[in-house]
């Protein structure tokens, strides 16, 4: 019996289960970012969850549907802990928002890229502090100020490792230059 | 410059454009969905409990692996420092010894002096003895809440609720606890309030947590501002769950009415915490003896 030859190439179906699975396993991958041992004294940790869904929504619009913010934010609320329910309506909430601002675009570059990302950063965080303020913990909106610079500050390098794990998802075998 | 995308305009096909209309269907009930879940968490801050137990759980592991690594650089880090400094700080111990040695000497006279009144006076000190001692091993640092992850639980008989501290000073509360990992409310959120006295002299003044590390000591009688920098501040067991006599905190500064303190246990160099039975205010007084049947 004889075996067609190996290609170094992954089997079509492998490729097509790594394409669905990565976006989605990087997203939670972010968002579990928060169980790292690191016990701090303010809301200082950029909600990677939240950056690498934005990444890859910028990068690949196509990719997902609108309601992906749903079983996604859900995952981040039960990582980060945050009151259930939060990030879902969040996340999902600021899907549809940039839906809606991206039928006014005609062409996108990179710095209304990084706007519209940092505007749906300050919308996410802004929203998730007050939904905490509303169940239960008062806090100085001040406090989140410097969490909302840092992960603007994080996308360009969310957007690059997006852009990577991109090509690792689709690649079909290794191409050689020479 | 990236190109317009068409995929989201699906053009004739009446297949493509029903599947778009629904996913944002299913978007919209979903945000629905997920409001209701936030007032839910309004009207009971404790819901869902055994799904975001089982969620704690399965993730302390996690946090518990790396723990040891981060302490590992933190003690790197002051250790530099400690050297840089050197020898001012060892003419500094040496005087602070000499000092400690006195009031050590003047201590050990009042709690024989103390051991010897209680004695007297027949009251039971009832010291709580620990439900747990485990490691903390992470926080949420997203949030703005302020919550620790423990890693015992509900196995270990930590139940939501029981005070926790550390051999430095009170840490906080229980507030949700799975079978293996628990989350504590810091002192230090801003839903913390801890009935507190100043060691010096005892003024009784709430303790809330501000969120950034720090908490407001607010004096509770009317008056000028009782305190001072570099003062401590204990719990005074008042209204029960806290334990009297438990340091809280370090007054760093007045502010007006006021004064913002530093918690005396520092919860990222915190490593082992111990949950204790929540204090229940005055013991009961025995039942007397006459009333039995």
């Amino acid at each position: 019996m004889t075996r067609p030859p190996r290609s170094s190439a992954p089997p079509t179906r492998a490729i097509e289960v790594r394409a669905r699975v990565v976006p989605i396993a990087t997203t939670i991958a972010g968002s579990a970012t928060a169980l790292l041992p690191i016990v701090v004294l303010s809301p200082a940790w950029p909600p990677f969850g939240l950056l690498m869904l934005l990444g890859w929504r910028l990068l690949r619009p196509e990719m997902w549907p609108a309601w992906i913010g749903l079983p996604l934010g859900l995952a981040d609320d039960l990582l980060t802990g945050q009151p259930l329910g939060s990030g879902m309506v969040l996340w999902t909430l600021c899907l549809l928002m940039i839906d809606l601002l991206e039928v006014r675009l005609l062409w996108r570059d990179y710095w209304q890229e990084w706007l519209l990302a940092s505007l749906a950063i300050a919308v996410v965080i802004l929203g998730g502090w007050a939904i905490a303020d509303w169940t239960g913990g008062r806090a100085s909106v001040v406090l989140v100020l410097p969490q909302i610079l840092v992960s603007i500050l994080f996308m360009p390098l969310i957007g690059r490792l997006c852009a990577m794990l991109d090509r690792w998802r689709l690649a079909t075998g290794k191409i050689r230059s020479d | 410059m990236k190109a317009p995308t068409r995929n989201r305009r699906p053009g004739f096909s009446r297949r493509a454009q029903y599947g778009l209309f629904l996913s944002y269907v299913v978007a919209v009930t979903g945000i629905l969905v997920g409001l209701g879940l936030v007032i839910v968490a309004h009207v009971d801050p404790l819901g869902f409990a055994a799904i975001r137990g089982a969620a704690l759980d399965v993730t302390a592991p996690v946090s518990s692996l790396g723990r040891g690594v981060v302490n590992g650089a933190v003690s790197v880090v002051d250790g530099i420092g400690a050297y840089i400094q050197a020898g001012s700080k060892n003419a500094a111990m040496a005087r602070e010894l000499d000092a400690d040695r006195r009031a050590l000497v003047h201590a050990r006279i009042l709690s024989l002096e103390n051991a010897r009144l209680r004695r007297m006076l027949h009251l039971v000190h009832d010291s709580p003895a620990p439900i747990a001692v485990a490691r903390i091993i992470g926080s949420t640092g997203t949030s703005s809440r302020r919550l620790a992850t423990l890693a015992a639980g509900t196995e270990d008989g930590v139940r939501p609720g029981l005070p926790v501290r550390s051999p430095e000073g009170l840490v906080g509360r229980v507030i949700l606890s799975g079978l293996t990992a628990s989350r504590v409310l810091l002192i230090t959120d801003n839903a913390s309030v801890v009935p507190v006295r100043l060691a010096r002299g005892g003024m009784p003044a709430l303790a809330a947590g501000r969120g950034d590390g720090s908490v407001e000591i607010r004096p509770l009688g009317a008056g000028n501002n009782p305190f001072h920098r570099g003062d401590i501040v204990l719990t005074s067991g008042t209204g029960g769950l806290y334990p009297p006599d438990v340091p809280v905190a370090v007054v760093l500064k007045r502010d007006g009415d006021v004064a913002i303190g530093w918690p005396l246990a520092d919860p990222t160099r915190l490593d082992y915490a111990i949950v204790e039975k929540a204090y229940s205010g005055l013991p009961t007084p025995a039942p007397a003896a006459h009333a039995k049947p």
